[in-house]
């Protein structure tokens, strides 16, 4: 008995140690966000000389970099934000419906057809991006695929793989006979998927919005090669045009862009976080 | 009885059937926009020489000649291997440590998970710049940068990395943690078994199908990366050869892949195409090698 309560004292303060250390672990991972914070406020130079040094009366340029930034490199950075974001939201919500319906389609019709462009989606899921740029993108360009406005398309296309083989997944595990019932008492099956299926797959559709939405916000070379830069850009092509832009880098400026692409991310993410973390759990069979 | 469901189900499946210009036709246009026809043919091209892809000429299997005695490309794709290799075992073995404590009920589990998982909302682009301002900030002091020494480049690289996939691993880790039967648990407690003990037999057998799909995707995440690569050191440094091609010592495959179509000689396409072909077939069986392997070693359920 005497050695069980002194075996729990020392498992007890075992997890406390443990907590202190991932304490100190947790300031450490988010540290690069602060740096990142910090070098917002500090004038250009300082930022290469005196990355982890605090604010100075010197180094401090209060909004500066963030006014600066704005129009910084030629190009309105709310552009970027909002052509981001039209290309976000349209190719989720263009993925999502088409995909769902295909993939109950496939799941319902037992053909040879439905199977053949289910595997093949399957297949498309390994092929690495390079492997289709230079075609893809020339493929987009003669098809006019390369506004914000139509980008979706190419979207839905490359990542059809993924998000029909989650649906399909889904719909095998619903019965049929819901969908039987709802048939014989007459309904077409555009109604039955959209008042009887599509409710069921509610948390699929969430799993697979979120993984959509944090691949197309963050995607880089996709878009970089199908848009027409000259145009438009997306914030990744934005932070990457200014670094990559010859003659002088403006740090400081590219800091404060970069804290204010961070924010919207960290927003979403600690409103959704539960869904979030199902959803890229969900997703864990993309290769 | 029987025989009328099955009729029924019949009747509901060829009605069904008409109305695929509905449900299945657009997700297969674009899909063949998208996917079918760029991969058709990229593989097609990879046999030509070309600058558009409406002017080729058919060269067999040249490109592949070229690329194969390219010494960027073979400097890459060792490159990319070590890198790979590397990572696989550090995210692994790190997410895999966090996870274990974290499923131990320690105080703040929930806030640390939070934490662990936020970098990997970050796109690549713009996690390549946080880094190499935290990188040149350390670097500076001693007058050097990230970019002037290729061993930094690859351990900023792998620093990075792990800083973004360790939250990911971990969330896949603590799923199969926490789906470790309770009772088997117990039953090593009662039995006397110490927690090594305890860690080896009977938990690790338990969420080998996560180590299968973690493994799997680190592997596959470390061939195909590119964004972080371009932002972090782009490739360089690089050394002039004597016959005056050029290696950038810390290329991987993808960026080398990239440049070759993007860069100054456009004659060189079919070749970037080759090379992508031979990166599709890596990517694709390193995933079905190592899917079959890790599998034999799953508790059989």
């Amino acid at each position: 008995m005497k050695r069980r309560t002194s075996d729990l004292r020392s498992q007890k303060r075992g997890r406390a140690a443990l907590s202190a250390l991932f304490a100190v672990i947790s300031i450490i991972y988010v540290f690069p966000v602060f740096m990142v914070l910090l070098n917002s406020f500090k004038a250009n130079t300082f930022v290469k000389t005196d990355t982890f040094g605090w604010l100075t009366e010197e180094s401090f340029v209060g909004f500066d970099n963030f006014i600066k930034g704005m129009t910084f490199g030629g190009y309105a950075f709310w552009k970027s934000v909002l052509y981001s974001t039209v290309i976000t939201l349209l190719s989720t919500a263009l993925i999502l419906l088409c995909t769902s319906m295909a993939a109950w389609f496939i799941s319902r019709v037992d053909s040879k057809f439905c199977r053949a462009v289910y595997y093949t989606c399957v297949f498309s899921m390994v092929v690495p991006f390079q492997m289709v740029m230079f075609t893809l993108s020339k493929t987009a360009d003669t098809l006019k695929l390369n506004t914000p406005w139509t980008i979706p398309v190419i979207y839905l296309g490359f990542g059809a793989g993924l998000a029909v083989f989650m649906f399909v997944g889904f719909v095998k595990s619903i019965p049929l006979e819901i969908e039987e019932a709802a048939a014989i008492d007459g309904c077409s099956p555009l109604r039955t998927y959209f008042s009887v299926v599509l409710p069921m797959m509610k948390p699929t559709m969430i799993s697979v919005a979120i993984l959509e939405i944090m691949w197309v916000w963050n995607d880089y070379l996709l878009p970089y090669l199908v848009l027409d830069r000259t145009k438009y850009m997306t914030i990744p092509i934005h932070i990457q045009y200014l670094k990559g832009s010859y003659g002088t880098v403006d740090l400081g400026a590219t800091m404060a862009l970069i804290f204010l692409s961070i924010v919207p991310v960290i927003v979403f993410y600690l409103i959704c976080q539960k869904h979030i973390i199902k959803g890229v759990a969900a997703g864990a069979v993309k290769g | 009885m029987k025989k009328k469901k099955v009729t029924n189900r019949t009747m509901i499946q060829e009605s069904t059937q008409k109305w695929a210009p509905v449900f299945l036709w657009p997700m297969l246009v674009a899909f063949v926009i998208g996917f079918v026809w760029p991969f058709l043919q990229g593989l097609f091209l990879s046999f030509t020489q070309f600058k558009t892809t409406s002017k080729w000429t058919f060269i067999g299997i040249d490109n592949y000649i070229k690329a194969f005695q390219d010494e960027s490309f073979r400097y890459s794709f060792g490159y990319t291997a070590l890198y790979a290799i590397v990572s696989l075992i550090l995210i692994n073995v790190l997410a895999f440590a966090i996870a274990y404590a974290l499923t131990q009920k320690i105080r703040g589990a929930n806030l640390f998970r939070t934490v662990f998982f936020m970098p990997n909302l970050i796109g690549g682009i713009v996690l390549g710049y946080i880094w190499s301002m935290i990188f040149d900030g350390v670097l500076g002091a001693y007058g050097e940068s990230i970019l002037t020494n290729s061993t930094w480049g690859f351990w900023g690289l792998i620093i990075l990395m792990c800083w973004q996939q360790i939250g990911y691993m971990m969330i896949i880790y603590i799923a199969g943690l926490q789906a470790v039967p309770g009772d088997m648990l117990e039953a090593a407690q009662i039995d006397g078994a110490s927690n090594t003990k305890t860690l080896f037999k009977v938990i690790i057998p338990n969420v080998m199908p996560s180590i299968t799909i973690c493994m799997f995707l680190s592997l596959t995440n470390g061939f195909k990366l590119f964004d972080q690569n371009l932002a972090l050191t782009g490739g360089l440094p690089f050394i002039i050869n004597p016959d005056g091609t050029s290696v950038h010592t810390t290329e991987m495959l993808a960026l080398n892949i990239y440049n070759t179509f993007y860069g100054q000689n456009v004659n060189s396409r079919g070749v970037a195409q080759a090379k992508a072909v031979l990166f599709f077939i890596l990517v694709a069986t390193i995933g079905l090698i190592q899917l079959g392997y890790t599998r034999k070693k799953e508790v059989q359920q």
